[in-house]
């Protein structure tokens, strides 16, 4: 099996935490690798060094490398260089967008300098954080102001 | 450099962040505010996941009695009060009083984020790939005890009164964060480790400052407790450690 198709195996693993962003988007899947031996390393690395969903990830990735015939794999997890919402795709902030959950504006947060985030359910700008603290490590709690509707925003880190 | 002096540092920094992380679990649904209780399991849950990285390293680079590696669970359940290394700090119980879970999270985030700051540039490439990691989450955990210390001390008579009152209680507790010790110095010779002492002017710094802005006063105090380091600790250690550890002592190799 080549890097090309395990990745594609693997890189659908959904976060357990957020089920609509996979791996791949949410840029925890580092690298994987296929050495001539046929054993195949897949590289993760952790949003926050706490992040629960860790273990289930693993075990999911292991799963599913299994049910495709590979029991010769190795999950590792790296530290370095520290994940960011940089590493988010494009295509992942638009899934969330969509999910309901306003996503990281992708630009390394600006200390004493607080971007407006736009409402996800009507868009408005008008909106203000009712907590830093949110469902999990990576997302705050917001409200919008127009439609008054709760949210869930997903942290610059 | 030995790895028995670099197991013995990630277990001072582990420690911290694991008895923190246990201790500001006792605020899971009886914080102030439900918000609250959100906010604190989530720095307790950054600290563990630090705590783990850290214990998990110290646990490979020394061998246990039966000659294996030790693992992040037996060093977190199967260790007696007097091998544990964490700064007093840390373990000192609320009794229920946010404002003192509050004044040591301003003191302890202050201080881990100039540590790890630092630490990132270590010539030691897990302590320095935990320590860019963990700075952007203790970045946040400051800016947390930051924000109440100013809503409290710059609020009514009776919030500032308990908030000044806090920080007088945890202030004969700062000085051991800067301690230096032989440890230390040799593994800051080879740039493995970050000289506590070094730290001591950046944290009270921006604490004071803090104090400052939330019209509270900088405490002062001749009182000065030590010795976590070495394993000696407050009445409260033994309490957290029962608390921590019965379940895998009372039922050893259970999982759930």
């Amino acid at each position: 099996m080549s890097v090309a198709e395990v990745r594609a195996l693997v890189a659908t693993v959904p976060d357990p935490e957020l089920p609509v962003l996979s791996i791949d988007d949410l840029g925890v899947l580092r690298d994987v690798t296929v050495d001539a031996a046929g054993h195949v390393t897949v590289t993760l690395t952790p949003t926050y060094s706490g992040c629960p969903a860790m273990d289930a990830i693993t075990d999911d990735v292991r799963a599913r490398l299994a049910a495709a015939g590979h029991n010769d794999t190795e999950v590792r997890l790296v530290l370095s260089p520290p994940w960011s919402t940089n590493e988010m795709s494009d295509a992942g902030r638009r899934t969330l967008l969509e999910y309901g959950i306003a996503p990281p504006s992708g630009q390394a947060p600006v200390v004493g300098l607080t971007l407006s985030v736009r409402c996800p359910q009507c868009g408005s700008p008008d909106t203000r954080e009712l907590s830093r603290f949110g469902s999990t490590a990576c997302k705050a709690l917001w409200r919008c102001e127009t439609c008054r509707e709760p949210f869930d925003r997903f942290k610059d880190h | 450099m030995s790895d028995t002096d670099i197991a013995a540092y990630a277990l001072r920094l582990g420690d911290d962040a694991l008895v923190l992380a246990q201790r500001m679990g006792d605020w899971i649904a009886s914080a102030p505010q439900l918000e609250e209780d959100v906010a604190l399991a989530n720095i307790a849950l950054d600290l563990l996941g630090q705590a783990r990285a850290l214990l998990t390293y110290a646990g490979a680079l020394v061998l246990g009695a039966d000659g294996g590696p030790r693992s992040e669970d037996d060093l977190t359940y199967l260790r007696d009060e007097r091998e544990f290394v964490n700064a007093q700090l840390v373990e000192l119980p609320d009794h229920g009083d946010f404002g003192h879970c509050i004044a040591r999270l301003l003191v302890f985030s202050s201080w881990q984020y100039e540590l790890y700051a630092a630490l990132a540039d270590s010539a030691d490439q897990t302590l320095a790939a935990v320590a860019a990691k963990a700075v952007k989450e203790v970045d946040y955990h400051r800016d947390h005890a930051t924000q109440w210390v100013l809503r409290l001390g710059d609020g009514t008579p009776m919030s500032r009164q308990r908030m000044q009152h806090a920080l007088d209680a945890v202030w004969p507790h700062v000085e051991e964060l800067f301690e230096t010790d032989d440890l230390v110095v040799r593994l800051v010779s080879e740039r493995v480790a970050v000289d506590p002492a070094e730290l001591r002017t950046p944290v009270l710094a921006y604490v004071a400052a803090v104090v400052d802005r939330a019209t509270l006063a900088v405490p002062v105090t001749t009182v000065r407790h030590s010795g976590g380091r070495r394993g000696i600790h407050t009445e409260a250690m033994g309490y957290l450690l029962a608390e921590l550890q019965h379940l895998a002592r009372s039922h050893p190799g259970a999982t759930w």
